[in-house]
């Protein structure tokens, strides 16, 4: 295309782009040439991430990129609208169409859309051994016939056939070799032609965009080119419209429908042409859906499962958390000795190191196994299950089965949660499982519940605070849901067979998730702990703790727990650390009632999300519904405080 | 028989589909994960308190919630 290679950036001979649906194995793939030395990016202006690297192919320097797993090219989803732009817009070589081969007729539906975007392109039948255990035997010269590109077979979990692909990479690259253009039935065809003829006509003959694959995105009805066609040219609406009429009333169903099931019998029809069935092999792992996805088994295990997960993440943090802390401490000292104790500048460097070691304190012992172990469970193929679990539960308040997952990582940390939930496809439902994300409580405020709750009034004490808060997030997603009566899109999720994880791939995603908390939480530590400092510096507690004093009446908690109510913002678990050093004393109990440190307990779990938090919800649903979630979990968190205030008024 | 939603369809037995009911959304995202008007479908599972339906369609298995699942009309296999 010679309109693209003035585009392209001088410094890779190739770009080549992996497409493909979601669970074909594109990533191992990627990872698997790229070496897990890749660059993330997002796409301007869109919460869908793909992933670039660098890679040398064939003495070739190579830009690989791998898109967002699509089922289709359209722009009636984000992650598809997003892949649709790019292979449009973007000076892209190679297409490599990424099919799981056992499931090769769903998969070559996307195959005829990409055939219909003219770029040169390979295909890539991976988990070819999938799909011989099913049964299915793939003639790939004759599919390669067929389609007119090169079909490679390759089982990337196990690296075989990524060599060839490369090959038949820069081979179709030097012939540029676009393959067929698969025809419809004779009538739709004729439409097509048809409409194509007026558009080249009436259009720019620059647009990346022309003739047939233009005409047939007109006729699904794929509002991008629908609605760039009614700005751009609007007096040709009307004949596009008559088309698509024309269409509907031959075939008796929405001209979309026709589009679309003329794709998916071609696609039939080419799986049934280029196979043949044998007898598939026993599966044990559907033996293992009988009990993982039980109407009652499955949720035991479920309980099992994540039990297991937390308990180990918590005593493997709890071992290096404590010497972190005390290298933090220890630094804190040192800079203080440097400077002079009491200086501005040792409060400066003994607030960055704080700020800073706190960071990495959340990181390392927590954050990181945490992130890591979900890779892991949502590698082998679990997280699905749970999602199907979960989903009427989900739907009691207003979500469906897929927004259990950010609810389960915010109990790690309320940031990657909150991040999680572009799984969930309206931005009403984002909305109300960031409000949920940001309400669990996460691993700093679990050493909260344990710290005060559980040192001094016991486990089932603390155990109840959970369950508080887990009925509280329940009715506030249900009163939410009501207050924005929108019906959910409801789930559709594929189950994927279960699969052996590879090391490489899991610390890749680990690595993906972790970077979003350096990158907005950490920062955000180091400043809060610096503005700390400054408060500490300038002796403003006593002012700070005047004016909080209407919080504190309400809750008839002692004045000077006011201040480590700001500290919490900044950095949850200091509201304990700072609640010693004001009240002056690791003895609670001689300053505090045994109702105080529940209702401040209490309080503290409910009110604001910390800075990180607040930042990650900005990110993800703007400032006008973070000051929302942050406001009402404030006076949730007051009137929750004061009936628990209440409560131990009658019981005590 | 006559056709019913895969809701109350018996577990274990191959239906065709006969009918996608609901807007253009609704078809369009049942369409992409391979289940269309006369494909062959199999209920594998279907969750407790209105949880979703699990099936089974050209070799992958796919989750549909309760709402979704009944929109989908299927008949015997003639």
């Amino acid at each position: 295309m010679s309109s693209n290679s003035d585009k392209r950036n001088s410094d890779s001979d190739l770009k080549i782009v992996l497409v493909g649906q979601p669970n074909c194995g594109k990533s191992t793939i990627f990872n698997e040439v790229a070496g897990y030395r890749s660059i993330s990016s997002n796409f301007p202006g869109a919460t869908i991430q793909y992933t670039k690297s660098r890679v040398s192919v064939e003495g070739k320097v190579c830009e690989l990129v791998d898109l967002p797993g699509v089922y289709s090219l359209s722009s009636f989803d984000e992650a598809e609208r997003v892949s649709q732009q790019y292979l449009i817009n973007e000076p892209v070589d190679v297409v490599v169409n990424v099919i799981d081969a056992s499931l090769l007729g769903r998969s070559l539906e996307l195959t005829l859309q990409l055939l219909d975007l003219k770029i040169p392109m390979v295909i890539c039948l991976n988990m070819a051994d999938e799909a011989e255990k099913k049964g299915i035997f793939i003639d790939t010269s004759e599919l390669s016939k067929k389609l007119g590109v090169h079909v490679v077979t390759t089982v990337a979990s196990r690296g075989r056939g990524i060599d060839n692909l490369f090959k038949s990479v820069v081979e179709t690259a030097e012939k540029g070799t676009t393959g067929n253009i698969i025809k419809n039935s004779r009538d739709v065809e004729i439409i097509i032609a048809k409409l194509a003829e007026i558009l080249k006509n009436s259009l720019d003959s620059s647009l990346p965009f022309l003739g047939r694959l233009l005409a047939v995105k007109l006729l699904e009805n794929d509002p991008f080119f629908v609605d760039y066609i009614n700005k751009s040219h609007p007096e040709l609406t009307k004949a596009i419209e008559d088309f698509q009429k024309e269409l509907s009333r031959t075939h008796g169903r929405p001209s979309d429908a026709v589009m679309n099931g003329e794709r998916h019998a071609l696609s039939l029809t080419i799986f049934e042409d280029v196979t043949h069935l044998g007898k598939p092999k026993r599966d044990l792992r559907k033996s293992v859906d009988k009990v993982l996805m039980h109407n009652v088994w499955g949720y035991f295990f479920l309980i099992l499962f994540l039990f297991i997960f937390f308990n180990t993440i918590f005593r493997l943090g709890a071992l290096v958390e404590a010497p972190m802390m005390a290298l933090v401490e220890k630094g804190v000292q040192e800079t203080a000795r440097i400077f002079g104790s009491g200086s501005m500048a040792a409060m400066v460097s003994g607030a960055v190191i704080n700020g800073f070691g706190g960071g990495l304190a959340i990181i390392l012992p927590y954050l990181f196994p945490f992130l890591f172990g979900l890779a892991l469970l949502e590698d082998i193929g679990y997280l699905p299950r749970v999602a199907f679990l979960m989903d009427a539960f989900m739907h009691k308040i207003g979500l469906h089965g897929k927004a259990v997952i950010p609810a389960v990582i915010g109990y790690g940390c309320n940031v990657p949660a909150i991040m999680a939930t572009r799984i969930l496809e309206s931005p009403r439902d984002r909305f109300i499982a960031s409000l949920i994300a940001a309400m669990v409580p996460c691993a700093a405020r679990m050493t909260i519940i344990m710290g005060l709750v559980g040192f001094y009034l016991g486990g089932t004490a603390a155990m109840l605070i959970y369950l508080l808060n887990l009925i509280v997030i329940s009715i506030s997603g249900r009163v939410l849901s009501k207050l924005l009566p929108e019906v959910t899109p409801g789930m559709l999720l594929e189950i994927p067979q279960y699969q052996v994880p590879r090391l490489g791939t899991l610390l890749q995603k680990t690595w993906l998730r972790l970077k979003e908390f350096i990158f907005i939480a950490w920062p955000l530590l180091v400043g809060g702990s610096i503005v700390l400092g400054f408060i500490e510096y300038f002796n403003f507690s006593v002012f700070i703790n005047k004016m909080l004093s209407p919080i504190t009446w309400i809750l008839g908690l002692p004045s000077q727990t006011g201040i480590t109510l700001i500290f919490g913002v900044f950095k949850k678990e200091l509201s304990m650390l700072m609640l010693f050093q004001a009240m002056g004393t690791r003895d609670l109990l001689t300053v505090m009632t045994y109702g105080q440190i529940l209702v401040f307990t209490v309080f503290v779990v409910f009110y604001v999300p910390c800075v990180a938090t607040i930042g990650a919800l900005y990110k993800a649903i703007g400032s006008k519904r973070m000051i929302l979630i942050t406001v009402f979990t404030f006076i949730l968190a007051l009137v929750i405080g004061f009936l628990t205030r209440v409560l131990t008024w009658v019981v005590w | 028989m006559d056709n019913i939603t895969i809701v109350n369809a018996k577990k274990n037995i191959e239906y065709i589909v006969q009918e996608i009911s609901g807007g253009v959304g609704a078809r369009r995202r049942l369409n992409q994960m391979g289940i269309h008007v006369g494909d062959i479908i199999i209920v594998r599972r279907s969750g407790i308190m209105g949880g979703p339906v699990l099936i089974e369609v050209n070799g992958s298995e796919v989750a549909i919630g309760r709402g979704m699942a009944k929109k989908i009309i299927v008949g015997a296999v003639r």
